[in-house]
């Protein structure tokens, strides 16, 4: 069965199938603005909370690192249960739309660039600190040269939560329905087949996912390694 | 390289919300996964659309769940095989008119040696007395769904209180209850739909079949406006009555698997 | 010596005065006093050194001149014209993960100096350092001297009225050495005010116009160079000298 799988991935891949692509489109679509948006809400965050002395910022840090293992069907419930008609943003309708799929991984993906990028932040401030403050620099000043002096690891961390959101079915199964078309994404065509015991095809779906993400990461690191060479 | 990014940005954010938001007018019909799983609605919606041009677009979940989705006005239709649910939902004011559409029945699936000799059954209920005294194992799908109900009233016909180390509750859809039992060699209680459908068969094979309390009724709801003022109920309208009508009744027997019907128009 | 120090009392009659004071200045840490209680001012001209052993409390004392740390007995002010802009380079050089001009670009646009004058205020100083051909390498793979070269030019941009320096050669071969020190030499031409720690008794000869010795969190000895060196009046800066006391 297993040799059936990669077959059925490979013939999946040669043949192009139009279906297959508009999934894999999606899944992209859906996973990459899902980390974008987390990642120009999170890193701030995580900065800020590095950068700032507040009441009950250990806490803080103690809940952003604990929400990393947020399980996804809680995430997708939660943002069901506010996107419903009978919650407090029906009015707004998106059930059952990417964008709802969008909020879902946004919500899951969010605590992992905050507190990743707290942890990176509090490093790098120690090394710089004095120096910043010798230059005359206010937290808030320090935030963007903070944040773009970390961004190798900072990509390593967007690719952490690009694996989670590409990964997790639980959420975008519970807001996006699955269906045909319009909210069916990798995971959840996957969760499909198998339920209808195909399993060489979900095998393959699963194949073809693994891939998509390798060659994503394979992509970033060797960016990452050229840059990192030039900057040292 | 600023730019770029902005670029690819914005592209990402319009592709992503557009893909959301067709053109066409489209309806939210939440159904089952026997209906779903079994390819019914990829057959019979392409001529939905011909004649009205409507989109249909169908969240498959367990039957509670359905009924859950369309409680909250997040879908404009339901099709579930749960009579006695359905009717009730009517009775509470969630939908005006509840209709026949179609029938299927349950089949009795177990291994293919059958060590429970359900096969010789002559009723659903012997067969069931056969499995209990046989100890085999049993995968329920123990989820409290319409299928999952009607395998507790034959248990109940069958004069047996399923308990014990054979009988595994699973709480899960039909689909991953099959996997499970393929791989038990349990026997299995399922819908003909996703059985004939249903491709990760290994040792199982269909042992029991005909009794009339093993009858398996489809009903279509039309909600009401009233508790969901967002209902675009005017597309379901449209559907409800072409589910019932000729057109829609032939469409639904013209469906096949492998030269067999699933499903039965039983529309008044 | 003697034409040294007259080239450095010229150049401060032709600065504004800032002095420095001390003011029964402490610094403890856990429960552990590590410099002090100690009081002195700093006036024109310099370049004061701050020598001592190691863990005498030298780099403490530069960070309480400098604001980054706060006395916890005593206090710490600026006469003359109110606090001036000041400056620091660290032992190991503080750079960013950017080309040695993006660094100084930096530092102007914090200092809020108007986008269309850094690149050329840039330029300018990375030539002075003698680093115009480094300018799009990435500070980071500079050798140690060019990184220390690179923080001078940093502060340069910035014109500071005082620059501070901890130990900044200790880490660096002869001939960058060389090259740190004749910087130094050229803010201190252009009026800056120099206070520099070393353990480096001839770099301090080099290099001082007054001397502030410290041993074990107290100052023994605050006076001019010439007078220092010839003839230290403290046991532990005659030991220091002669180079007997290592901590």
């Amino acid at each position: 069965m297993e040799n059936n799988a990669f077959y059925v991935a490979l013939s999946l891949l040669m043949n192009l199938d139009a279906t297959l692509f508009q999934i894999v489109a999606l899944s992209l679509q859906v996973s990459l603005l899902a980390v974008l948006a987390a990642a120009l809400l999170g890193f701030p965050l995580g900065a800020a909370v590095a950068l700032w002395r507040f009441p009950g910022r250990g806490g803080v840090i103690v809940a952003l690192n604990a929400l990393m293992g947020l399980p996804p069907v809680v995430a997708g419930l939660t943002v069901y249960l506010l996107l419903s008609r009978a919650g407090p943003l029906g009015e707004l309708g998106l059930l059952f739309t990417p964008t709802a799929m969008v909020i879902a991984q946004f919500v899951l993906v969010l605590p992992i660039l905050a507190a990743l990028s707290r942890q990176k932040v509090e490093e790098l401030l120690g090394e710089y600190r004095e120096q910043f403050i010798s230059l005359g620099m206010s937290r808030s000043r320090m935030m963007p040269t903070l944040l773009w002096d970390a961004r190798f690891t900072l990509l390593t961390v967007l690719l952490a939560g690009f694996g989670r959101a590409s990964a997790e079915v639980g959420a975008v199964m519970m807001v996006g329905g699955n269906i045909d078309g319009v909210t069916r994404v990798m995971t959840t065509a996957i969760v499909l087949e198998t339920s209808k015991g195909d399993l060489p095809l979900a095998l393959g779906l699963g194949i073809v996912l693994l891939t998509l993400v390798m060659l994503i990461n394979a992509g970033a690191y060797v960016v990452s390694e050229l840059a990192k060479r030039r900057v040292g | 390289m600023r730019k770029t990014l902005t670029l690819v940005l914005a592209g990402l954010t319009t592709l992503g919300l557009a893909a959301g938001a067709f053109a066409d007018d489209y309806m939210t019909l939440a159904s089952t996964t026997s209906t779903e799983n079994s390819g019914l609605f990829n057959a019979i919606l392409p001529q939905f659309k011909a004649a009205t041009d409507i989109d249909v677009r169908v969240v498959a979940v367990g039957t509670g769940q359905a009924f859950e989705i369309a409680r909250r006005g997040d879908a404009d239709s339901l099709l579930v095989h749960d009579t006695a649910g359905e009717l009730r939902f009517v009775e509470n004011g969630y939908a005006t008119e509840r209709a026949d559409v179609m029938y299927n029945d349950f089949v009795v699936i177990g291994p293919g040696n059958d060590p429970a000799n359900a096969r010789q059954a002559q009723t659903a209920a012997e067969a069931f007395a056969n499995i209990a005294e046989a100890q085999a194992p049993f995968a329920s799908r123990g989820d409290d769904s319409g299928t999952n109900r009607a395998e507790l009233r034959l248990w109940e016909n069958a004069g047996v209180e399923p308990d014990g180390d054979w009988y595994r509750e699973l709480g899960s859809g039909m689909g991953p209850t099959l996997n499970t039992a393929a791989a038990m060699d349990a026997y299995v209680m399922s819908d003909r739909a996703t059985w004939v459908a249903f491709k990760n068969r290994q040792n199982l094979t269909l042992l029991f079949e005909g009794d009339d309390v093993l009858f398996n009724q489809y009903g279509s709801l039309l909600l009401s406006k009233e508790k969901n003022p967002h209902l675009k109920y005017d597309l379901a309208e449209k559907w409800h009555k072409w589910l019932i009508s000729e057109q829609g009744q032939k469409a639904i027997a013209d469906f096949q698997v492998d030269g067999q019907q699933l499903f039965f128009p039983n529309a008044k | 010596m003697t034409s040294y120090n007259a080239l450095l009392n010229a150049a401060a009659t032709l600065c504004p005065p800032t002095a420095l004071r001390f003011e029964g200045v402490a610094f403890s840490h856990l429960g552990e006093t590590l410099l002090g209680p100690c009081s002195f001012t700093l006036t024109r001209p310099g370049p004061t050194l701050i020598m001592g052993p190691n863990g005498a409390g030298k780099s403490i004392l530069l960070r309480l001149a400098h604001g980054l740390l706060s006395p916890t007995q005593g206090q710490v002010s600026w006469s003359g014209e109110g606090r001036p802009r000041q400056a620091m380079v660290f032992q190991n050089p503080v750079l960013l993960r950017r080309s040695a001009m993006a660094n100084l670009t930096h530092a102007l646009a914090v200092n809020n100096t108007p986008r269309k004058a850094r690149r050329k205020l840039a330029l300018e100083a990375l030539e002075r350092f003698g680093l115009t051909a480094r300018a799009d390498t990435s500070a980071r793979v500079l050798s140690g001297g060019e990184q220390q070269r690179l923080a001078l030019a940093r502060a340069w941009v910035l014109t500071p009225d005082v620059l501070f320096l901890d130990e900044p050669t200790s880490a660096l071969d002869p001939a960058a050495i060389k090259a740190v020190e004749t910087a130094v030499r050229e803010f201190h031409q252009r009026g800056t005010r120099i206070v520099m720690t070393t353990h480096d008794l001839h770099q301090a000869k080099r290099l001082a116009g007054d001397v502030l010795f410290l041993a074990g969190g107290k100052i023994h000895e605050h006076t001019f160079a010439e007078s220092f060196f010839s003839s230290p009046v403290s046991k532990e800066a005659r030991a220091f000298i002669a180079g007997e006391l290592v901590e």
